[in-house]
């Protein structure tokens, strides 16, 4: 697209009047998209909600087989992330390019940490069973004819054995085969984790959109793209950033801290 | 050619020019030619459906095909004909020339939205040969969730990429509306079909989010069981209509206010008169979009909601005839001893205001939570929203295609073919929808494939009136192709319209205006 007039430096688009006029303009577009970002989540909010007023024991059980220690650990590495992330755009904006790439650079190495936490999470679900809906039964049945859960198979392996040879062989500690035995004791708990898996699932896409788009302007900033006059990327993808962060914020307590 | 002008269909040349351009107005003609693309092959579908309810029984296919074919009918209609359709088309292309802007706020973004159009429907559109989908346009779960083919899968996604697509129109629309009026262009200075374009937008982008994870919770649900909408795993289907048309209720006003914004252009301009009462007009827009989140219940009356919610959605919805209402008497009043030209867009804009009144008239009918018991899911719902839907946006979209058919290319539209193609369209619409409603107050389902013999006549009829009303598009695409052949050049005014596109050449110039035009009044500044 042609781009007329000059105004310190940074070209303008021809449909804008100056160059503050295009700020101001994308600024307003990156916060509607924000707001429907923020209505997307709302409707798992909700529904969140329904659920957790209808089964409250199904959350209860299930919020106590999720480590509190791993999801308070992410949510202080993102807290850090937004931080790293706002210095990087005031950096940008004073024109620090080497300081600006280091806040960056941090910024991606938060989003990575978080996602190899949550690979750790997600792979024990994986193997005590904790898994959403109909992957969390097997397909034996037990005497009385119902279907069994994994960690209803998981745990009757268990219970014939030592404590010891639990903490050994099946990587339990007893801790968390209270959690467990409490969790099989508590009908429809799948439903739980269905929405634990599709909640943090869809967060942590975001994580994965949010770096892939920091390392987007870290690159713009290497190039000297952006700096003092045209920092608008920047801003947005920290804007973006920060609303990802707010989201696990209010993850964090709705799914691990409920019990 | 005469003298060649230079102007926005000129300005670059070549296939490729157009699928990279970003200027607004080529843009809304690419949408103009998916969307008829979409409208053609959804038209087909809906007169095979037609066809095999010729008669009772077995007709033409089996019940299997019927089902997959009232489908595809109900989802390319809905998803990329009537939503899209209007802002798409006709806003790309007269929204910024009608607040005196050189483009849209994102261009790109613009581009991006319709490549998102495109992609969502080709994902949808594949299904057709890999697996067929039959769960109706709703996708209503348990249905879709346990009982049918993993088709629904790229359906949904398809879907929901144009949901995207939508958000993105609308949030563009927004902020250029915001940013980008010229000097003297205050916001009650914006001509209605802005006012119309910006509520709309709005809509899209507070509730399409809403459809936007209610699809993916359902590809969830399909590929991880995760049991949200499975009563076998502790979840409620009912819930997945709560999400569904608390999207879909505001979307079928995503499909109607842009209509409406082009009935206030086209009875402004046909009338020679100030509109009468701006303001209410203007604001109703604004009060549809807001009350509209409010009643989604009124599609659930007999899902086993508690009585009181019924009532509740019941009241809040009859408040939606309100502002609809006032729109509709302002209408009619700026036609009161106005001086009234009978075009084919007028005649257009004179339909919508019949057909729609209808449409909204048996809309009370079933927001009475009584009536609703004898009608919900007959044939009663079907002409309903048809009446509103085909009868509303689709009178309004060819209205505006022949209206502004001249701004876009610089030919004049044949009024006799505007004329010829209204009479087949607006009498064989009567004469296929309205049987419907007798049809429905008789007890026949929708969505069935087979019925009584005693529906028999009535059904012929809907079937007769099917045919008129493809021959009347037939007769409105004839009257496309010919006025690119053979139109008359335009002129920059051909129908005295007070709005800023009137003032500019036709076709425009690439940057639409030669200098910024500053404002000093309103927008119908007749007599
Ligand atoms: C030539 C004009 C048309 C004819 C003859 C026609 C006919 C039909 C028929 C027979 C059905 C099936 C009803 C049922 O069994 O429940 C149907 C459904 C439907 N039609 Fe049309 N239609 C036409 C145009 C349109 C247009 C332009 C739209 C766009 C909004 C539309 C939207 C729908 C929708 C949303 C459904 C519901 C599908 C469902 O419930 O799954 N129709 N139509
Ligand atoms: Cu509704």
């Amino acid at each position: 697209m042609s781009t007329a007039n000059h105004s310190g430096g940074f070209h303008h688009a021809h449909h804008f009047n100056s160059a503050e006029h295009q700020y101001e303009s994308s600024k307003q577009g990156i916060w509607l998209f924000l707001v429907t970002e923020i209505l997307m989540f709302g409707g798992l909010f909700v529904g969140y909600s329904i659920y957790h007023s209808l089964y409250p024991q199904v959350f209860h059980a299930g919020s106590k087989q999720l480590s509190v220690v791993l999801g308070a650990l992410n949510t202080v590495v993102l807290l850090f992330s937004s931080f790293t992330m706002a210095l990087g755009i005031n950096y940008v904006q004073r024109g620090l390019k080497n300081k600006a790439i280091i806040a960056l650079a941090v910024t991606i190495a938060c989003a990575a940490i978080f996602m190899v936490v949550k690979f750790f999470e997600y792979t024990h679900k994986f193997h005590v069973g904790t898994v959403p809906g109909k992957y969390a039964y097997t397909e034996e049945l037990s005497a009385s004819g119902e279907k069994v859960t994994k960690v209803g198979a998981l745990l009757a392996e268990a219970n014939k054995l030592s404590v010891v040879e639990r903490e050994h062989k099946l990587h339990l500690d007893e801790t968390e085969y209270e959690h467990l035995t409490l969790l099989e004791k508590t009908k429809n708990w799948p439903l739980f984790f269905g929405f634990y898996f599709v909640m943090s699932g869809i967060h942590g896409l975001h994580v994965l959109a949010g770096a892939f788009l920091i390392f987007w302007v870290l690159l713009k900033v290497i190039r000297n793209q952006v700096g003092p006059e045209y920092y608008t990327p920047v801003e947005g993808v920290g804007l973006f950033w920060h609303v990802v962060d707010l989201i696990w914020i209010y993850l964090f307590p709705l799914l691990y801290l409920v019990g | 050619m005469a003298h060649e002008q230079h102007n926005y269909l000129n300005h670059q040349k070549g296939i490729w020019s157009w699928l990279t351009t970003l200027d607004h107005k080529r843009i809304g003609i690419m949408y103009f030619v998916a969307i008829m693309s979409f409208f053609f092959l959804g038209g087909v579908f809906a007169l095979l459906v037609r066809a095999e309810l010729f008669t009772p029984g077995k007709t033409l296919f089996s019940a299997d095909v019927y089902n997959r074919m009232m489908t595809y009918h109900g989802a390319i209609m809905v998803f990329m004909v009537i939503v899209p359709g209007i802002p798409a088309i006709f806003g790309n292309f007269v929204l910024p020339i009608m607040i005196g802007a050189k483009d849209v706020a994102f261009p790109r973004l613009n581009l991006m939205s319709w490549y998102m159009l495109m992609i969502g429907a080709a994902i949808t559109g594949s299904t057709l040969f890999l697996e067929n989908v039959d769960t109706g346009w709703t996708f209503y779960t348990p249905y879709s969730s346990i009982k049918t083919g993993l088709g629904v899968i790229p359906m949904v996604l398809g879907v929901f990429i144009i949901g995207f697509s939508s958000i993105l129109t609308g949030l563009n629309f927004i902020v250029t509306t915001h940013k980008l009026r010229a000097p003297g262009m205050t916001m009650n200075r914006i001509p209605l079909m802005v006012w119309a374009l910006y509520s709309t937008a709005i809509l899209q982008v507070l509730a399409t989010p809403v459809l936007a994870i209610t699809l993916l919770l359902l590809i969830a649900e399909k590929t991880l069981g995760v049991g949200i909408f499975d009563p076998q795993l502790g979840g409620d289907p009912v819930l997945f209509q709560h999400f569904f048309w608390f999207y879909s209720h505001p979307a079928v006003y995503i499909m109607i206010l842009p209509a409406m914004g082009v009935i206030s252009e086209l009875v402004a301009t046909y009338s020679r008169k100030v509109i009468f009462g701006y303001t209410a007009i203007a604001y109703s827009s604004l009060a549809i979009a807001g009350v509209s989140f409010l009643v989604w219940g009124h599609h659930m009356f007999v899902s086993g909601q508690s009585e009181f919610a019924g009532i509740l959605f019941s009241f809040i919805t009859m408040l939606v005839g309100v502002p609809t209402a006032i729109k509709l008497f302002n209408w009619i009043a700026t036609m009161y001893k106005g001086s009234i030209r009978l075009d084919a867009p007028m005649l257009f804009a004179i339909g919508f205001m019949f057909l729609f009144t209808i449409g909204g008239l048996t809309g009370v009918y079933l927001a009475s939570t009584g009536m609703d018991v004898h009608f919900h899911d007959t044939y009663f719902v079907v002409a309903h929203f048809h009446y509103v839907m085909v009868g509303g946006t689709l009178m309004a979209l060819m209205g505006a295609l022949i209206y502004w058919f001249p701004k876009v290319t610089g030919k004049i539209y044949s009024d006799l073919t505007g004329r010829i193609s209204w009479v087949f369209i607006f009498s064989g619409f009567n004469v296929t929808f309205f049987p419907q409603f007798i049809l429905g107050n008789m007890g026949m389902p929708r969505r069935y494939y087979d019925y009584l013999p005693t529906f028999t006549e009535l059904n012929q009829m809907s079937t007769f009136g099917s045919w008129l009303i493809g021959t009347g598009f037939l007769i409105g695409l004839f009257g496309v192709i010919y006025a690119l052949l053979k139109g008359k050049e335009a002129g920059n005014n051909p129908f005295g319209g007070k709005t800023l596109e009137w003032t500019i050449p036709s076709p425009p110039p690439h940057e639409n205006f030669e200098s910024t035009p500053v404002l000093t009044g309103g927008p119908y500044e007749y007599r």
